[in-house]
């Protein structure tokens, strides 16, 4: 219900640019980010193709894959990108359009060991997969 | 401060990273320059918040701040590299953006107003300038010790933030060599452990670390050393997927040893007194 | 209205509050509590001790000129002019279950965080701490529990009366008043020097050195009873 919502009542490529402040159409598909990216492996569709997706308005495909979620916000790919794009700043603005439609991507009672992880870990954890 | 330096600790510090937290206390007591623990302080967040109309995110690291503003300090010093990025983020967003600051301190209506006066720095940054303190508080050598550097990611990225090169630091190099160890070129030391994903995605960070680990190791390395809290948990208690056991030390253990003094190390997975021992650091 | 209550009613100021919508002129100088009283409500719900300590009373409050949502306990509130207020007889946060011997802090740094996760979330917005009758520094003993500092939880969360209001608007969904409970048993369990006068005390009340006393009060007759209330020994404040 709640996806449903997100995916027909919204310009999502606006709400992206506006929670980000960056521009989508600045990206010219180089692949720098996801070259750098640590996390690509385990990403099942590559940064700028989400990007792509963005633009051309295809959200099933954002919101059916997982990257933004495999994203660490590392910020590896921000610091490399040739047309100076803030991709992390991109990818935390398609996280929070999920977040705030009160979609929680962990469940904080279903955390294996908390006792053993750091704060860092489970307050981090929580502040990008929880809204 | 003119005896020391305030210290904001972050919550990791209290609990899991304490053995950062008591040798760096001892390490910087014996360089004449102590960390004198802020009256009061808030969680960081761990991460920054970078949507661009998220104040809630920026509360709690600004009341942090000022925190430090009231108790008249201009400096914070961070130990741990997440709380350093959070706290430095948020500053900066404050100090560029008057509308934030300006609704910021509204919210906050009954405290003082954060006037974006303060400056954060990292341990690096205090080490940087003492560098002929470190040297002569050096008692034993740690030499023979083979050991790669690993920064991570929050000491270096964004740009803004960064406390050396981005793609190529070296500041903790030059640190450890004051230590009398044998430095290691760790091209993987920008690359990220895998993070919060420790929490419910261990896999993934099962992989960075055997990613990280391995090239190390296979550099000849004994030991990592780092400086942040996630980064050492990250490193020491995955490594049981790997087929390594090397430790992973914070800098300031290994400059407390350097020093001759006594540090407790106890929230270490992988015991690095045997290889302390074995190098004769420790008896 | 009959003309002397008219007169009364002329001498005592009264001002306009609204329950619930509804509006009503109630005499100035009443608590909330006694004003819905006047007005013809009759407490069911929601009403206790009377007396600031029991939480039943929580109330969500705007007065006229202000735009800040406020809450305090119906009982020790005095009614303002334009008052618009509702009760919250009770606030939903269902209390951890937990075995009191398993969760020695000194083997679990983090069991507060264990059993109370969202502790994770505070964002430290403070609405907590602005809620609380009891003027605790509630976002304060939030954080110490997020450290694993079980003692200064206790500590700063000792006056607590569980009204809930901490709770109702907290954005990170934290049950503040149930976790704080916890610290304070776990302190008080594992922490606290062991009381000999406590032992002590309980012992003689097992074997019966008070059940004279007790048997002599509970079929007293209701004006002894009360005489003997009236005169009993008070320690002087202070």
């Amino acid at each position: 219900m709640k996806l449903k919502k997100l995916r027909g009542d919204i310009d999502f490529m606006e709400k992206v640019e506006e929670l980000s402040d960056e521009s989508l159409n600045s990206c010219i598909q180089c692949g720098t980010c996801s070259a750098g990216c640590p996390f690509v492996e385990d990403m099942e569709i590559l940064p700028e193709r989400v990007f792509k997706h963005i633009t051309l308005g295809n959200i099933d495909e954002v919101l059916e894959h997982n990257t933004m979620w495999i994203c660490a916000a590392c910020y590896t790919c921000s610091v490399r990108c040739p047309r100076d794009i803030d991709i992390a700043k991109i990818m935390e603005a398609v996280r929070q359009i999920v977040l705030r439609a009160d979609i929680d991507m962990v469940d904080v009672d279903e955390v294996d060991n908390i006792e053993e992880l750091p704060q860092l870990a489970v307050v981090g954890c929580f502040r990008k997969e929880t809204g | 401060m003119e005896e020391g330096y305030l210290y904001y600790p972050g919550c990791t510090l209290k609990a899991k990273g304490s053995d950062y937290e008591s040798s760096a206390m001892k390490v910087m007591e014996k360089l004449g320059k102590p960390l004198i623990e802020m009256e009061d302080w808030y969680c960081c967040g761990a991460v920054q918040s970078l949507a661009e109309d998220d104040i809630m995110h920026q509360i709690a690291p600004i009341r942090t701040m000022c925190c430090a503003q009231e108790e008249g300090e201009e400096e914070l010093i961070t130990l741990c590299d997440m709380c350093y990025n959070v706290l430095r983020q948020a500053n900066d967003r404050m100090k560029e953006k008057e509308d934030d600051l300006e609704t910021m301190n509204e919210f906050l209506d009954e405290d003082p107003d954060y006037e974006a006066g303060v400056e954060i720095y990292h341990l690096f940054h205090i080490l940087e300038d003492m560098k002929s303190e470190i040297e002569e508080a050096v008692e034993n050598p740690l030499d023979g010790l083979v050991v790669a550097p690993y920064y991570g990611c929050m000491l270096l990225r964004p740009d803004n933030v960064a406390v050396d090169e981005t793609e190529d630091p070296e500041m903790m190099e030059n640190f450890l060599e004051l230590l009398g160890v044998e430095v290691l070129d760790n091209p993987k030391r920008t690359e990220c452990c895998g993070s919060y994903h420790t929490v419910n995605r261990s896999d993934i960070v099962e992989k960075r670390v055997e990613d990280i680990v391995s090239y190390a190791a296979g550099e000849g390395a004994e030991a990592i050393v780092l400086s942040c809290p996630l980064c050492q948990f990250n490193l020491d208690f995955h490594q049981r997927a790997t087929e390594f056991e090397i430790p992973i030390f914070y800098i300031t253990e290994l400059m407390a040893l350097a020093f001759g003094l006594d540090i407790e190390m106890k929230n270490h997975k992988i015991d690095p007194r045997t290889l302390l021992k074995e190098k004769g650091i420790l008896e | 209205m009959t003309p002397d209550e008219d007169e009364k009613n002329e001498e005592v100021e009264m001002v306009e509050i609204f329950v619930m919508g509804k509006r009503y002129k109630v005499p100035k100088g009443l608590t909330i509590m006694t004003a819905l009283e006047y007005a013809g409500y009759k407490f069911t719900r929601g009403c206790g001790c009377r007396g600031g300590f029991c939480g039943a009373c929580s109330t969500v409050f705007r007065t006229k000129d202000e735009y800040k949502l406020r809450m305090d306990l119906a009982c020790q509130t005095a009614v303002e002019d334009g008052m618009f207020l509702v009760q919250l007889p009770f606030m939903p946060a269902v209390r951890e279950d937990y075995d009191i011997d398993e969760v020695d802090p000194e083997e679990r740094e983090n069991v507060l965080l264990d059993y109370y996760p969202e502790i994770a979330r505070c964002v430290s917005c403070n609405t907590c701490t602005k809620a609380c009758p009891q003027d605790i520094e509630v976002m304060d003993y939030v954080q110490a529990a997020l450290r694993g500092d079980v003692e200064r939880t206790a500590e700063l969360s000792f006056d607590c009366i569980h009204c809930g209001l901490c709770s109702i608007r907290c954005p990170a969904d934290i049950k503040h008043y149930h976790m704080a409970q916890m610290a304070r048993r776990i302190h008080a369990k594992y922490n606290q020097p062991e009381s000999d006068e406590l032992d002590k005390r309980v012992e003689e009340i097992k074997e019966g050195k008070y059940d004279d006393e007790m048997e002599k009060l509970v079929n007293m007759e209701e004006e002894a009873l009360k005489k003997r209330y009236d005169e009993r020994d008070i320690k002087e404040e202070g």
